[in-house]
């Protein structure tokens, strides 16, 4: 049984420091790149995009001028992987990061550090120092001549929204983190104007196991769609929360057992703007093709108040929404409406099939991944617990 | 000088541009077409084209409410939103540009239940009723309420307001009870105006549109453009409605009231009636101005006339005095200073240029000085009992005749400014359809003007009035030997800036009126005059870098600014909606009226002879006339402390 | 503000800015130092930070409304920043909340009146796995109970020698 946080575990720890580095500087960057295509490594933050695509796109741009971008702004809630993957193995994170510089031509990467995690700033700069004297950053990286590749660490300023890549990139320009609109793509049209890649802390780290252990290795793994391992952050009513590790396509059901979560009514996958998947659908797979997520598991045991639990979602979306567009602006604080309607136990079934309805909008109308996701939440929490939550005695307030 | 009002160097955040695809230059190349489906109709547009402009050409009309044609692309307000076979989820029309071959459909159900959703969201934040309203009948988001069908508030209706209203301004007032946040007055206000004034502040439901440290609007450097009225869907932004107050001096019998008339706004107040942009009614609204009780109508071309002799006048004092007394303290260029939303930008912005600003007041503030002394004394009544009115297109002429220095005549020089908006609503409530009006002349004795006068309207033509005048005055030609029709095309058009050179190669003798001030006119042989005009503080803005700079715009003499986009008849006070083609209409209209005119030189004005011979009779720029006509400027700075 | 303070300041944003770069990509970063310097970015530093990058002073204020991190109104020294996500929900924070409001006498939202502490809510701290957790300035605290919470402010209060705290500790009834 893996314990919480016993890191050691992980297939990150039995992978030797710069040797995914060594390989990649031997290759040349298409072969990298075909490489990260084969073993069908999606983005680990959650949205899924294939990163061999993403990388091919920026190394295609024509510009003097790219960037790599790492995103660990980790703000879904009940995420926390990226933040003991930063703690324990930020090499492999760096590697990626320079491996991807040198796959698209970058000459420069910026890590953007949520402002949660000021705490690993100077943990992290020392390491970014370390590699620079010896020679794994900075000019002719390891050796390799008129390759220059630097890292730079700059931080969030407390923003969810800024997880989303084109808000992280406004807000590295210093701007609101408000996100763009979509297309262009930031691998065309990202920081300053210039192609950028945008990964997640784990797609990096994952790129530089693949460099190491191979394409096929990780392709083996996991479903055809989602292929490879994936850390997942376990929190709630199970025995065992922390880090763990498994492969793409896993039941919710295994993944209780392996947690001792036995007898959870509901599991939140992927977080706030996931989805809650009841006990009757167990048996779903957790992958991109089903249940997607970028890491985080809520287990609710069978005393949890699910319109509670949707409660907090909402008012985290209210607090965290950019306000730009109008469904996820106005929409998330009329689902808040109605839930306290539901925890009055005054909302007709007219108006709660209106909200559903508005939900439906605001996924298929919200400009950004936030206002697209934030109904999730509400939606899948009144479509499998009607009837705890309709008909409530009044709460007192 | 295309440089200058490059669309790069428009400052908008990413999230609020939309890249441009340039089509590749050899339009036989791949790509250069893509054909796009739109509700089944097929056509080809080029590369990067938005939907919302290819449905345009195929007449399907897809509702906007944060798109604007004169900003740039927000995708905010979702309203726009339609299908795009194969993707997952609705995209926003005027944001996504055609890349590849695409099938749209803009009205399947899920795109109608969005629509109304969005709508049904945003009135469940917009407090207020539609009869209380001044955009009642002219408000986007009324419209859309109706073509959507909107019978019930779904998601509710605010009972109460949530904002004080902001009427701290002389000028444009707030009431953000009304704003749906689509960010159309940032975006004028930072991108297309660059003043800065507006924007969004906080996150989430709690964002709303702000000054700087949410301070009453008149305490920030708001320069009263008013182009963010112009562009405000609903009514969260309006002037400063002085109706109630000219009503009441109308009624008062003991007041003598008297309105000028601006050139602007007889090109546009026919769209408050319902007509096409751009039909002149000049002569109808005489008629309305007295059958609503005014007792003169006067034609402000008259003192724009003289705001041409006073400035030319100036500008050749400065030349005598560089070319001819050496001072090295004279400034150049010369910049206009009729625009009182270009002069308070000066004066913000870049205070230590106030020098180069023509001390001359603007024609409006030049009426109001004329009739509360020599129009008083000519017609014996007492200054206090007249009532000064002023049509303008303008919100910041409302600023303007509020400043505390405009009280030359002894009093308030011009008591009430009206905008194009608030003049229609006062013929409407007269009971006047405007356009069937009987036409009739202004009165005397400043009803007579000039075609010079008339394209005060237009952006570069104060420019051309002042070169008329200029060039009969020192060349001794006439400017028809320089320029068919006296049209100084040169500095006509809506190009952001616009440069012209004028050598002189020969001078005439001094004409009667400047006997005074100058000898002979020999040291202007040789000359070359230099000229500029730009309109938009965004492109002023520019002009005062180059300055600064020493660019090309710091080597000119004379230097036309207006602060809204295509002059005064894009002004603030003008007509809602606005648009580039709304405002080439409106400058259609005021180029035939000039054409029209059969004197066409503000120094011919046998009115501004008149008043030359009668009262200014030391002449332009003398002691009676600095002191009436001319004013001098606050630096203001940008902080606010 | 004194002008010799206003001098220092505006010396400090301009090391800033010459440290981060003089476009608008430097604004954050310039901030956060203000931040971290002063507990708060005033009316009068947003119009430097503007002067100098060449932005509009406004831009500024929205930039600095839009995040949790960099504040306009001052904060105190010490700023606590209770997880309120649904893990840390579900582990009881509300216990640790009411026992903050007790030990401090604010609310949350508040500052203590010497200035010492600001008491906020903060969304997921990346610590489910031990929650309740709650950050203090740039440390984090995990698995916090209602006992624990007073040691923590001791600790803080310590921070600025004991004596300042003596009968300080306002009654909340």
């Amino acid at each position: 049984m893996i314990m919480p946080t016993e890191t050691n575990q992980l297939t990150f720890s039995k992978v030797p420091i710069n040797e995914g580095m060594k390989s990649a500087l031997q290759k040349d960057r298409g072969e990298i790149i075909a490489m990260v295509s084969q073993s069908g490594l999606k983005g680990r933050g959650g949205a899924g995009f294939p990163t061999g695509i993403k990388w091919n796109l920026a190394a295609a741009a024509q510009d003097d001028q790219k960037f790599v971008v790492c995103n660990a702004d980790e703000g879904e809630p009940g995420t926390y992987k990226d933040r003991v993957i930063l703690t324990d193995y930020a090499n492999l994170v760096f590697e990626g990061m320079t491996i991807g510089g040198y796959a698209i031509g970058a000459r420069k990467g910026i890590l953007y550090l949520r402002a949660e995690y000021t705490y690993l700033r100077s943990f992290l700069e020392d390491l970014l120092e370390r590699r620079r004297r010896t020679g794994f950053l900075g000019q002719n990286v390891m050796g390799k001549r008129g390759f220059d590749f630097d890292i730079e660490i700059r931080m969030g300023a407390g923003a969810y929204v800024c997880g989303e890549e084109t808000a992280l990139i406004e807000s590295l320009e210093g701007q609101r983190g408000e996100p763009r609109n979509r297309p262009p793509f930031p691998v065309n049209t990202g920081f300053m104007g210039h192609p950028t890649i945008v990964n997640n802390v784990e797609t990096f780290a994952w790129v530089t196991c693949i460099l190491v252990k191979g394409a096929d290795w990780f392709r083996k793994i996991g479903t055809e769609k989602s292929t490879g391992l994936k850390l997942f952050s376990v929190s709630g009513d199970c025995s065992f929360s922390g880090v763990f590790e498994f492969p793409m396509g896993i039941t919710v059901a295994e993944l209780l057992e392996r947690v001792g979560g036995i007898g959870a009514k509901a599991v939140q996958v992927g977080g706030a703007s996931g989805h809650c998947v009841p006990a009757s659908e167990f048996d779903r797979t957790i992958a991109f093709e089903d249940v997607p997520t970028g890491g985080s598991i809520i287990v609710f045991g069978p005393d949890r108040d699910m319109l509670a639990v949707a409660k907090n979602f909402m008012e985290f979306f209210i607090d965290e929404s950019c306000g730009q567009c109008t469904p996820c602006r106005e929409g998330n604080e009329r689902l808040l409406e109605g839930i306290l309607m539901l925890e009055q136990g005054r909302c007709s079934m007219r108006y709660l099939r209106e909200l559903c309805a508005l939900g439906e909008t605001m996924q298929a109308a919200s400009k950004c991944g936030l206002g697209q996701s934030s109904p999730n939440a509400f939606l899948s929490i009144v479509a499998h617990f009607k009837d705890e939550i309709l008909g409530r005695a009044p709460v007192a307030d | 000088m295309a440089e200058f009002y490059d669309k790069e160097s428009v400052r908008a955040p990413m999230s609020q541009r939309l890249q441009r695809f340039e089509p590749p230059s050899d339009t036989q190349a791949i790509g250069a077409l893509v054909s796009v489906t739109i509700d089944g109709k097929e056509l080809k547009v080029p590369l990067g084209t938005t939907i919302l402009e290819a449905s345009k050409k195929v007449g399907v009309r897809i509702p906007t409410l944060c798109y604007h044609e004169d900003l740039c692309v927000a995708g905010v307000c979702r309203i726009c939103v339609v299908e795009v076979e194969g993707q997952p989820r609705l995209q926003a029309s005027c944001a996504y540009p055609i890349t590849a071959p695409i099938k749209v459909k803009t009205h399947t159900r899920q795109v109608r239940q969005a629509r109304r959703h969005i709508l049904d969201l945003l009135l469940s934040k917009h407090y207020g009723e539609c009869y209380a309203c001044f955009r009642n009948n002219n408000c986007e988001l009324q419209a859309l309420a109706k073509e959507y069908g909107v019978d019930f508030f779904r998601f509710g209706h605010p009972e109460k307001p949530r904002y004080r209203i902001d009427r701290s301004s002389p000028s444009v007032i707030r009431d953000m009870d009304k704003c749906i946040l689509c960010r159309r007055c940032v975006r004028t206000c930072i991108d297309l105006q660059e003043v800065g004034v507006l924007e969004v502040n906080q996150r989430s439901n709690r964002s709303k549109v702000i000054t700087f440290g949410e301070k009453p609007l008149g305490d920030v450097i708001c320069i009263n453009c008013g182009q963010c009225i112009n562009r405000c869907p609903t009514g969260a932004l309006r002037a400063n409605d002085p109706t109630d107050d000219v009503w009441a001096a109308i009624d008062d019998p003991t007041k003598h009231v008297v309105i000028q008339t601006a050139p602007s706004p007889r090109a546009g107040i026919g769209e408050c009636f319902g007509l096409e942009p751009g039909v002149p009614l000049t002569f109808e609204m005489n008629t309305a101005l007295r059958r609503c009780g005014f007792d003169k109508v006067f034609d402000t071309n008259f003192s724009a006339d003289l705001t041409i002799i006073e400035e030319g006048t100036e500008l050749l004092q400065r030349l005598h005095k560089a070319l001819v007394q050496k001072d090295k303290m004279v400034r150049f260029p010369q910049f206009t200073s009729c625009s009182p939303g270009w002069v308070k930008f000066c004066e913000h912005f870049y205070p230590e240029f106030l020098d180069h600003l023509s001390s001359a007041k603007s024609p409006q503030q030049m009426f109001g000085a004329v009739i509360k002394t020599y129009y008083a004394k000519l017609n014996d009544l007492d200054p206090k009992n007249i009532v000064t009115v002023a049509l303008m297109p303008c919100s910041a002429k409302k600023f303007e005749c509020n400043r505390p220095e405009m009280c030359d005549s002894g009093y308030k020089d011009i008591d009430y400014g009206l905008t194009t908006r608030e003049l229609a609503q006062m013929i409407s409530e007269a009971g006047i359809y405007l356009p069937a009006m009987p036409k009739s002349d202004f009165d005397d004795p400043f009803g007579t003007a000039t075609g010079s006068g008339v394209i005060f309207g237009a952006t570069g033509g104060v420019m051309e009035a002042a070169l008329r005048t200029v060039i009969e005055l020192v060349c001794g030609i006439q400017v028809e030997d320089l320029f068919a029709h006296a049209d100084i095309t040169p500095v006509r058009g809506f190009d952001g800036i616009r440069f012209m050179e004028l050598p002189i190669k020969k001078v005439g003798p001094v004409p009667e009126l400047l006997k005074g001030l100058f000898e002979d006119w020999d040291w202007l042989v040789g000359a070359t005059l230099k000229v500029a005009v730009a309109h938009g503080t965004a492109n002023a803005k520019r002009v005062m870098e180059d300055i600064k700079a020493g660019g090309p715009c710091s080597e000119c003499h004379f230097i036309e600014f207006m602060a809204c986009p295509g002059g005064c008849l894009g002004g603030g006070g003008q007509p809602i909606p606005t648009s580039p083609e709304i405002r080439a209409a409106r400058a259609r209209a005021i180029y035939a009226e000039d054409a029209a005119y059969e004197v066409r030189k503000s120094h011919e004005n046998p009115a501004i002879v008149r008043l030359y011979t009668e009262f200014l009779t030391e002449g332009p720029c003398s002691h009676l006339s600095h002191h009436l006509l001319h004013t001098a400027y606050t630096p203001r700075g940008k902080y606010i402390v | 503000m004194l002008v010799s303070e206003r001098e220092q300041l505006r010396e400090n944003i301009e090391q800033w800015v010459a440290q981060y770069g003089s476009d608008r990509s430097a604004l954050i970063p310039v901030l956060q130092e203000v931040q971290r310097k002063y507990h708060h970015i005033s009316e009068y530093v947003m119009q430097v930070v503007a002067d100098t990058l060449n932005i509009h002073p406004v831009e500024v204020y929205g930039v600095v409304s839009f995040y949790s991190f960099i504040g306009l109104r001052p904060k105190g020294r010490f700023i606590i920043r209770l997880c309120r996500t649904i893990s840390c929900a579900m582990q009881g924070n509300n216990r640790i909340a009411r026992q903050l409001e007790n030990d401090l006498g604010i609310h949350f939202g508040e500052t203590t009146p010497d200035g010492n502490f600001t008491l906020e809510w903060a969304n997921c701290l990346g610590m489910c796995d031990r929650g309740p957790a709650m950050l203090v300035n740039d440390r984090i605290f995990t698995q916090v109970t209602p006992e624990s919470v007073h040691e923590i402010l001791d600790e803080c209060r310590k921070a600025f020698g004991a004596h300042t705290f003596q009968g300080e500790e306002t009654c909340p009834l």
